[in-house]
């Protein structure tokens, strides 16, 4: 079991609030994404939930119960987190085991649980070494394990990739998923990467300025966003965004199209344009066009093609896939 | 340093530089140390000349470790440096753990407050100390001299500490606390060992002025029993006649034990002198 009820929590430091009333529900087993940019309260909001941080006002219920007065080693939940934070005199084993230890675990017990958790994240090899002999990856599988090991109700992931490089970080991305799955544990992760979010998520919060913009399921979010924040916020290259007056829709302020979403053309279309700049990626190409009718667009085509600066070319939106936003930059029905 | 910037004069103007510092600072315990094994006429008479087989003499140090006490003055010397040190830094870096990681009211006037003692000698307040002794009946006991030693290092304590235990990880403390650690096991089993380098330095600056002082073990602890190694010295220095090599003997005894201790204590504090300076 590992449901979570959030309502209405606030949180001030003086006079700055952090947290504007967050209300969330997740439900057992689920994954839950807390996605954003810096400084928009998705780690406090985590903290808050793991009761590192007091709440100003609200209620954080863990199945049920209120624990907004329970120690954190009390509230049944495990925190990994972005910097590893391993005990650095301790062994791979003695930091696993740690928290069971403090709950005064028998020491048969312990060794079981510590000896699966390591088999599960092939850590075996490494349990007499120290953290500092371990290469970062290795790290942060051993804080993922310290926190299988307290086989918590919530797991709370504060970005636990990033400080891995681009390789580590998708082996790692995989490595979480695949606990996810196994474990049917709820997982609460905090991330500023859009990638990671998608990739993992059941469910999609989208934080900004200390309030929830959206939540959905990743393709919720990808294909109906509520707001210009979330379509801009996900999705990359970012939605291109048109004033509505310019393509003679007075009643949107703004409209959005996606750059997956335009074909591009060398002879005819809607919008003429030159381009300005071209991103060969391989599998995708990135076109910058500048037109007289829209402004800056970018156009993401698949496989290679073969524009180059000052080209002239023709942008064409493809039906259905315009996004209206209204003069409250929420989306138009 | 690169290779590359690296010129024979520059190196040499610093190994030049260093060199003379060196020099300069070990002359008075060089002068001490010879001049301590030699008779008391060639003191005078050539004070600069290393001991010959003629005026070689251990009549220094016959007097010192005949008279009997200094025994004695060693432990009260050590029993005072060890306790003051080891309460400075407990409570110093206990001080320090909770200015550096509670938020509270009045946080930072409490840092200024403890950090002011930094500034204002200890001294001034002798008449205030020797009465409130003479009141709490300390006088003549070495727990005096304990008290006034842990108050007077533990300002820099705190201050060296506290920063330093600013640069611990936050989130290490955090997975300790959803282990389940108490706040105290956080501070002794983490922050504690992950702070030593700065402990050491905090222990040296602490110790050599204790055990160097004349101040206040002539004024709180004058007694034969509570008398200290530099207070023990001073009978040797009359007002008419002083008795050089027994003072000599004795303060080259008394770098002994500074030097063992800091032996101990400097492989640490290298690493937490230049911790701040270089990643």
């Amino acid at each position: 079991m590992g449901s979570l009820q959030l309502k209405s929590i606030r949180k001030a430091y003086g006079s700055h609030e952090v947290l504007k009333g967050i209300d969330l529900e997740v439900k057992d087993g689920e994954f839950v994404i807390f996605v954003g940019p810096s400084g928009c309260g998705k780690s406090t909001l985590l903290r808050t939930i793991a009761g590192l941080e007091d709440a100003t006002s609200g209620s954080v219920q863990i199945d049920g119960t209120e624990v907004g007065h329970v120690a954190p080693a009390k509230r049944g939940i495990a925190m990994v987190f972005q910097s590893y934070a391993l005990y650095p005199h301790l062994t791979v084993k003695d930091n696993m085991g740690l928290g069971l230890k403090q709950a005064g675990k028998p020491k048969t017990e312990i060794d079981d649980k510590v000896g699966k958790a390591a088999s599960m994240l092939s850590l075996d090899p490494y349990l007499a070494r120290r953290p500092a002999e371990l290469s970062g990856g290795q790290r942060q599988r051993v804080a993922i394990g310290r926190a299988i090991v307290r086989e918590p109700k919530l797991f709370l992931f504060d970005e636990p990739l990033s400080n891995l490089d681009a390789a580590l970080r998708v082996n790692t991305r995989l490595e979480i998923a695949r606990l996810h799955r196994s474990l049917k544990a709820t997982m609460i992760y905090v991330t500023h990467d859009q990638v990671e979010a998608m990739t993992l998520a059941d469910k999609i919060v989208v934080l900004n300025a200390g309030q929830i913009e959206q939540i959905g399921s990743p393709m919720d979010l990808y294909n109906r966003p509520a707001n210009v924040f979330v379509a801009g916020f996900i999705g990359s290259p970012q939605m291109n965004f048109i004033e509505g007056a310019r393509l003679g829709d007075i009643s949107a302020k703004t409209i959005g199209i996606r750059p997956e979403h335009m074909a591009l053309s060398r002879e005819s279309g809607d919008w003429k344009g030159k381009v300005v700049h071209v991103e060969h990626l391989g599998a995708d190409t990135i076109v910058y066009i500048d037109s007289e009718q829209v402004g800056l667009i970018t156009v993401r085509l698949f496989g290679e093609h073969r524009y180059a600066p000052d080209d002239i070319v023709y942008a064409t939106p493809m039906v259905g896939s315009m996004h209206r936003f209204g003069d409250d930059d929420r989306v138009l029905a | 340093m690169s290779k590359a910037r690296d010129s024979f004069l520059r190196t040499g103007f610093v190994h030049v530089a260093l060199i003379a510092y060196t020099l300069v600072s070990l002359f008075p315990v060089f002068l001490t140390i010879i001049n301590s094994f030699k008779d008391r006429n060639a003191i005078f008479r050539a004070p600069l000349t290393i001991p010959t087989p003629q005026t070689f003499s251990l009549i220094g140090y016959e007097t010192v470790l005949g008279q009997g006490d200094f025994a004695t003055y060693f432990q009260n010397s050590f029993i005072v440096t060890i306790v003051s040190i080891a309460l400075v830094l407990l409570f110093g870096a206990m001080a320090a753990f909770a200015l550096s990681e509670y938020r509270f009211r009045g946080n930072t006037v409490m840092g200024l407050y403890l950090a002011i003692g930094i500034m204002i000698p200890i001294r001034l307040g002798t008449v205030a100390i020797l009465q409130g002794m003479v009141a709490a009946n300390l006088v003549n006991t070495l727990t005096a001299l304990i008290l006034v030693y842990t108050a007077q290092g533990l300002p820099l304590a705190i201050f060296i500490l506290s920063e330093f235990m600013r640069t611990v990880s936050d989130d290490l403390k955090n997975a300790g606390r959803i282990d389940g650690l108490s706040e105290y096991s956080i501070f002794f089993r983490l922050v504690l060992p992950l702070v030593r380098p700065a402990m050491a330095t905090v222990a040296v600056f602490t110790m050599i002025p204790i055990w160097n002082d004349l101040w206040f073990p002539l004024i709180l602890a004058p007694a034969e029993a509570t008398k200290t190694v530099t207070l023990g010295s001073q009978i040797f220095i009359g007002q008419f006649v002083t008795n050089w090599n027994a003072v000599l003997a004795a303060l080259s005894l008394a770098i002994l034990p500074v030097l063992v201790l800091y032996v101990i204590f400097s492989r640490q504090l290298i690493r937490g002198i230049t911790a701040g300076a270089v990643k």
